[in-house]
């Protein structure tokens, strides 16, 4: 952690941050108990569950995948959304490289571990030490957690029956809207959300399973062409009381 | 097929995170480029609500369906009003259509 370009962090600001970054690693880590039990209720077996949270680790995109894969949609198109949806990692490491300056096989090794959570817990850090403190502590201690979570889940979803029984196909949507309501507090996130919704549900009964997500996909691409404030109002500043 | 499934999607999703932190971030400084990368999960996410929740069938045909489900989202819905963590949400979607279909209410 402490090569000569990295700025010395102070133990005390150190142990605050670990112990912010821990806290936020287990309350993530521990939901991957409910994603190893909705993957094996989707399709995945075991080990293929375990997998997607080792190689892809990116909640939402692992979600995605299953409910696509649950749904009936094909191995390829729960690939693409979850694909899709990892997109915004991208724009993460964009924002945290000059953050973070990781250089050579530590930047191949901490940019597995680019996720929401590493991101928010460093991002808003006063220079590249306390930064690295907090994005290492949030994101290796999620990975390890999220996958040990993952496995648990796994193998008792595995032992459960069917899992409809215990509404496990209910849970893969209280996820989504989970992960959807945070995002949902500007106006054009609103209406991106309710245009793609609407699309792919009048999509359902027409296309393939799997479909209907990546059609929605186009909504972002098109609003996104939409500039963020509304063509300019006339001035008319002479109105004004 | 689900096993190459994975393995593309892992490393996509390695690469695209890779190419964030290697990038110069000028590529993406386009505000277009921007806005589109911060809708696309509120897109998907949605789709994938609508999806889950209200699609009924198999690979060979889907329909829209209205059952324990939806009661599952409207559960999640109040208890994100009332900013319940993550896994509560999860768990009380689960739970509310498990026992609507113990108790017969719905499919």
């Amino acid at each position: 952690m402490s090569t000569d370009t990295t700025p010395d962090v102070p133990a005390a600001v150190r142990r605050q941050i670990v112990r912010d970054s821990m806290a936020v690693a287990i309350a993530t880590g521990a939901y991957g108990v409910s994603f190893g039990a909705i993957g094996v209720a989707s399709g995945f077996d075991v080990w293929q569950t375990c997998a997607t949270s080792l190689l892809i680790f990116t909640g939402a995109s692992q979600y995605a995948m299953a409910g696509v894969l649950g749904a009936g949609g094909a191995p390829m198109s729960a690939a693409a959304t979850g694909l899709l949806l990892a997109s915004r990692n991208l724009l993460y490491g964009l924002r945290l490289a000059p953050l973070l300056r990781f250089t050579g096989i530590r930047r191949a090794a901490a940019a597995h571990v680019v996720i929401d959570e590493s991101t928010a817990m460093s991002i808003t850090r006063q220079n590249t030490g306390e930064a690295r403190v907090g994005f290492l502590t949030t994101g290796v201690g999620i990975f390890i957690l999220w996958n040990l979570a993952t496995l648990i889940g796994a193998v008792a979803g595995d032992h459960l029956g069917d899992p409809r029984s215990y509404g496990l196909d209910s849970a893969v949507g209280g996820a989504f809207i989970a992960l959807l309501w945070p995002r949902l507090r500007d106006r054009r996130n609103q209406l991106c959300g309710v245009l793609a919704g609407a699309l792919a549900l009048s999509l359902v009964p027409v296309v393939p399973a799997g479909m209907p997500v990546l059609a929605a996909a186009g909504v972002a691409l098109v609003l996104g062409f939409v500039p963020h404030q509304p063509p300019d109002v006339p001035e008319s500043t002479e109105d004004t009381p | 097929m689900i096993w190459t499934a994975i393995i593309v999607a892992g490393l996509g999703s390695y690469l695209l995170k890779f190419a964030g932190l290697s990038l110069p971030p000028r590529l993406f400084e386009h505000p277009v480029a921007a806005r589109i990368v911060d809708l696309m999960p509120v897109a998907l996410l949605a789709a994938l609500i609508g999806v889950q929740v209200f699609a009924s069938g198999n690979t060979h045909g889907q329909h829209l369906a209205l059952d324990a489900r939806a009661a599952g989202l409207g559960v999640a819905v109040v208890a994100l009003l009332l900013r319940a963590p993550f896994l509560l949400v999860v768990v009380l979607a689960a739970a509310t259509a498990a026992i609507l279909r113990l108790l017969g209410w719905a499919g």
